[in-house]
């Protein structure tokens, strides 16, 4: 009797850590696929790209704030607010990631691949910078305003949050997907991904291109970082470097240049984080390491990535 | 975007030709380094003609090829399309401006299918706005709908096998219908002007006959205009109007078929050079 109760609660501690991974997981795919974006078109790892997922969430705990979003709201205040909150995280992050790329890639992309790595790594320490002199060191309560209400299965509790984070995600994945897939923009960025050159002469613009690229790994950087802040309720200056790298290795254990590898990446790391925090003795202290560690198994049997392809020597 | 190419209006007297060449390449010259590739080469190819560029491996034939498109810039002379100048403009003002062409070694999206391809050279027909890719306006349906059509258009031209191909990924077709599926690429832009790079090359005789074929309709149907860079005598005597021979990129011959066969110069560039004095 006690051993069966006690393998129920065990069962539904699982499946509770799988729903938490799961949430976190889909944060990690859509800052993932900017990496991923980026990295396929034009072989650079933007390594800003936590700092620009960064900058969403303090210019939307700004506006957040400013319009004392700070009781639980309902209705249609709640979805203007979401909206709201989207719409300005969004834009800060496109816009910003596609600054960066003009000012600080672009004129760097004949030269050889170190130097525009270390202009990425120099854009990462300002955009920090400046957001600390905005914001200060501490880090900063997000204020609540999503109903903190849940539903329950079996044992699972399951947040009407984590709920709307993971089909917001959903819709902007399944959205790319249709945009990578369908659209002329999508098939110019595919087809310079492939050969930059041959895509020039059928009359892609490459410039625009890459831009365009920028423009959509910064908005679902953006809309992450609108929901992360709602998820863990606080914001700090450096949050961007800790799931920048998280979000960056999702995209490789996926194989990177993979738009499904992200995404099966980013929820990956996110379950097995989850999972380690609970069945590894004292594991919330080192979940990450537990991640980082399967990780670099994966790797070494996948060198590219669980959907990457073994792409043979560039001619 | 616009569709129309930027131009420098920059224009050339007509001269005291009868009729503006379609593309005039004047006096051009690339240096790469102290290495002379394209050396003071002179070329008039007419609307309607089929202008084959001939000449031994490293005369400097696709050169010309790549800085008429605007991969390099030349160091020295002009390039005119229809009298104005594509000097300095970048590949996707080329295209748009009217020049379309091939790879020698076969340069197809190989990630993408066959009709991918094709619309993928269909870029410059379509809107590309991210307001009516999200909104998908009446204006942009059609266009995309015309852009398909066009594109079955183009593979039909190569035949009901062609067709039966258009889903299959690029990177898994024989080499003679990669060849295919480039020109069909190439064409979707409905270019003025269509650079072939050694479309027989690796086939054998069937298939480059079918090509040879091909090449011809491919003017008569569509009136495009055809540069051609070929290493098969057969082809090029049978189907060109005008030849340049190329040859250490200087152009040591011009002339229509019958002459370039006569022509001491080419008969000894191609069989009988002596190896160079050590």
């Amino acid at each position: 009797m006690h051993v069966l109760a006690a393998s129920s609660a065990g069962v539904g501690l699982f499946f509770q850590q799988i729903e938490n991974g799961v949430t976190i997981g889909a944060i990690y795919a859509l800052v993932s696929l900017g990496y991923t974006l980026v990295y396929g078109i034009i072989e650079l790892i933007n390594f800003a790209h936590g700092d620009v997922f960064m900058w969403s969430t303090i210019v939307t705990l700004t506006v957040a704030q400013l319009l004392h979003f700070d009781h639980v709201l309902g209705g249609f205040a709640l979805v203007g607010a979401l909206l709201l909150l989207l719409i300005i995280g969004i834009a800060t992050s496109a816009l910003l990631n596609v600054g960066i790329e003009r000012v600080a890639y672009r004129p760097l992309r004949r030269a050889p691949r170190l130097i525009p790595l270390i202009s990425a790594i120099g854009v990462s320490f300002i955009l920090e910078n400046v957001a600390q002199l905005w914001k200060g060191a501490n880090s900063i309560a997000y204020p609540v305003f999503f109903p903190t209400d849940a539903i329950t299965l079996g044992n699972v509790t399951i947040p009407f949050l984590d709920i709307f984070i993971f089909v917001l995600a959903v819709v902007l994945m399944v959205g790319l997907n249709v945009f990578i897939t369908r659209t002329r923009l999508g098939r110019a960025m595919r087809a310079t991904a492939q050969d930059p050159e041959a895509a020039a002469l059928m009359g892609v613009n490459i410039n625009r291109t890459i831009s365009v690229t920028f423009l959509i790994g910064g908005a679902l950087a953006g809309a992450a970082g609108v929901i992360y802040s709602m998820y863990s309720n606080s914001v700090i200056f450096n949050s961007g470097f800790e799931l920048g790298l998280i979000a960056f290795t999702a995209a490789v254990l996926g194989g990177i240049g993979n738009v499904q590898g992200a995404v099966l990446g980013g929820f990956l790391i996110g379950i097995i984080e989850s999972l380690a925090t609970q069945y590894v003795p004292n594991g919330i202290a080192w979940s990450q390491g537990i991640a980082f560690a399967i990780l670099i198994l994966i790797l070494i049997f996948r060198p590219s990535g669980l959907l990457g392809q073994q792409v043979p020597d560039k001619v | 975007m616009t569709n129309q190419p930027v131009m420098d209006g920059q224009t050339v007297p007509p001269a005291n030709a009868p009729a503006t060449p379609l593309l005039a390449i004047n006096s051009m010259t690339k240096q790469f380094g102290g290495l002379t590739a394209v050396d003071d080469v002179t070329l008039d190819i007419k609307r309607g003609q089929i202008f084959s560029i001939i000449g031994p491996n490293g005369a400097g034939k696709t050169t010309v090829f790549n800085l008429i498109t605007g991969i390099y810039k030349p160091t020295r002379g002009q390039i005119l399309l229809n009298g104005r100048s594509l000097g300095g403009k970048t590949p996707d003002v080329v295209l748009r401006a009217g020049i379309a062409r091939t790879f020698q070694n076969i340069r197809l999206f190989n990630n993408m299918t066959v009709f991918e391809n094709v619309l993928v050279g269909l870029h410059t027909k379509l809107h590309g706005d991210l307001i009516s890719v999200i909104f998908r306006p009446p204006y942009y349906r059609s266009a995309e709908k015309r852009a398909r059509e066009r594109a079955m258009e183009l593979l039909s031209f190569f035949g009901p096998s062609m067709v039966a191909l258009k889903d299959e990924y690029a990177s898994n077709l024989s080499y003679a219908y990669r060849r295919r599926v480039e020109v069909a690429r190439a064409m979707a832009s409905s270019p003025q002007m269509l650079l072939l790079d050694e479309p027989t090359a690796g086939m054998n005789d069937s298939e480059t006959a079918e090509a040879i074929g091909y090449i011809q309709q491919l003017r008569a149907q569509y009136g495009v205009t055809i540069m051609l860079i070929e290493h098969k005598l057969q082809v090029t005597m049978g189907i060109s109007d005008q030849i340049a021979v190329l040859d250490y990129g200087k152009k040591i011959a011009e002339g229509v078929p019958a002459e370039i066969q006569r022509n001491e110069q080419v008969i000894e560039a191609y069989l009988g050079r002596k190896a160079p004095v050590e």
